[in-house]
């Protein structure tokens, strides 16, 4: 922001040095990551992969391996580009963004910070100390895909979703969400909704993926029509689906 | 606020005092104010890799960091590379199979490399030329630098005690 003089700010904080934000709790039904946890250990921690993969693996496809060992959670929530990995994730997940000042603490829900394209829910004497993750149930299954022209690139699109289905093979629970079709990710519910009950064959997949590019009003940019971000969510959706159900591997104890 | 501040900054061992301002990078003081070329500049905004050298042991960008951020941190550059006269594996290999042409990208590729190979010893091939994406190079094509990887990460697992 500052090397491209979009942001020219008087005065300038380092945070970098608060490595108490830089941290990994595992409160059971939550896992709490610290605004200061560079992207390399949201990847690599015991703790996410475990109890949050979506977002370990969503968050190994940023950038490069030296750009994630310096870029933070928070960092990229308070961003808040439209395409970014880590900001889809918590709305994705339903994640709980931690805001501390001198006048308290509050809490507000991804998708509420998330206002518009690079821009928050932050007053000036505000600090995102960190952001609350649901775990993810046993047994559900999740996905993170996106499509950039170039490797490390911020991406066109980006999907991630998850997935839990009952014995006989059916949908019971499906969370899709997009990047980088408007100026904040966004959950597709009524494409999860539609999918409750369905059992994900060939032609189900293909429906689904279908709804989720219709569901979304992409706008033409110089670079990217319109047309081509829907059949990306299309594409990477089909993808995404076909790697939890088809693709998925079986589990071997 | 722009007046310029005195730091201490650690680089590859030592211990230097540098006055700069508070809005120039790391990457322009090593080269300007501690004459330390070794690391290159070139896109300046991140991308190409040139600038890569070690924070805290850490691959990280120059250009993307202020040096009155650096103090209390251990800093690294190319210049620490090798073992005194001896190229260090990893410069060797690049060496021995023609890893580098012009040489400008190959500073911060050491730098990425050398701490990757330090955590990841064995790395297959996929996951080296992921590696390298951080790192542009416009004159070998990567090949012979994937190449020289393997090859200086069998020599390190050799080196190393059993």
């Amino acid at each position: 922001m500052l090397n491209m003089r979009l942001a020219q700010p008087e005065h300038l904080i380092d945070l970098n040095d608060l490595i108490e934000l830089d941290r990994v709790i595992d409160h059971g039904e939550w896992v709490e990551v610290g605004a200061l946890t560079r992207h390399h250990r949201v990847a690599t921690a015991p703790e996410i992969r475990q109890g949050v993969p979506l977002l370990a693996d969503a968050a190994a496809t940023i950038g490069h391996y030296a750009i994630r060992q310096r870029g933070t959670l928070g960092g990229s929530l308070v961003q808040a580009d439209p395409a970014a990995q880590l900001p889809l994730v918590a709305v994705t997940l339903g994640a709980d963004v931690m805001v501390r000042s001198r006048r308290g603490r509050r809490t507000v829900a991804a998708a509420e910070f998330l206002r518009a394209i690079m821009s928050v829910d932050l007053a000036g004497d505000e600090l995102v100390t960190g952001v609350c993750f649901p775990r993810q149930p046993d047994g559900e299954r999740w996905a993170f895909d996106l499509f950039s022209r170039r490797h490390g690139d911020f991406a066109i699109v980006a999907v991630a979703l998850t997935l839990q289905l009952d014995d006989a093979g059916a949908i019971v629970a499906l969370r899709l969400g997009v990047g980088g079709v408007g100026p904040v990710p966004m959950r597709l519910t009524a494409v999860e909704q539609r999918a409750v009950g369905l059992v994900p064959d060939g032609d189900t997949i293909l429906d689904l993926a279908r709804n989720a590019a219709a569901a979304i009003t992409p706008e033409d940019d110089p670079l990217v029509p319109a047309k081509y971000r829907r059949d990306l969510v299309e594409t990477l959706t089909a993808r995404a689906l076909r790697r939890v159900t088809a693709d998925w591997p079986e589990v071997t104890t | 606020m722009t007046a310029p501040v005195t730091l201490s900054l650690a680089v590859n061992g030592a211990v230097h005092e540098v006055t700069v301002p508070p809005r120039k990078l790391l990457s322009d003081v090593l080269r300007e104010d501690l004459g330390l070329t070794g690391t290159h500049v070139g896109c300046e905004h991140g991308v190409c890799g040139a600038c890569t050298i070690l924070i805290d042991g850490q691959p990280a960008r120059a250009c993307l960091t202020f040096a009155v951020q650096m103090e209390g941190h251990d800093l690294t550059t190319i210049e620490a590379v090798s073992e005194g006269d001896r190229l260090s594996p990893l410069q060797q290999a690049l060496h021995q199979v023609h890893g580098l042409q012009c040489g400008f990208c190959t500073p911060g590729i050491i730098m990425t490399v050398t701490a990757y190979l330090r955590d990841h010893p064995d790395p297959d091939e996929v996951e080296i030329r992921d590696l390298l994406s951080g790192n542009l190079c416009r004159c070998t094509g990567y090949q012979n630098i994937v190449k020289a990887v393997i090859r200086a990460a069998a020599e390190i697992r050799a080196r190393a005690p059993a």
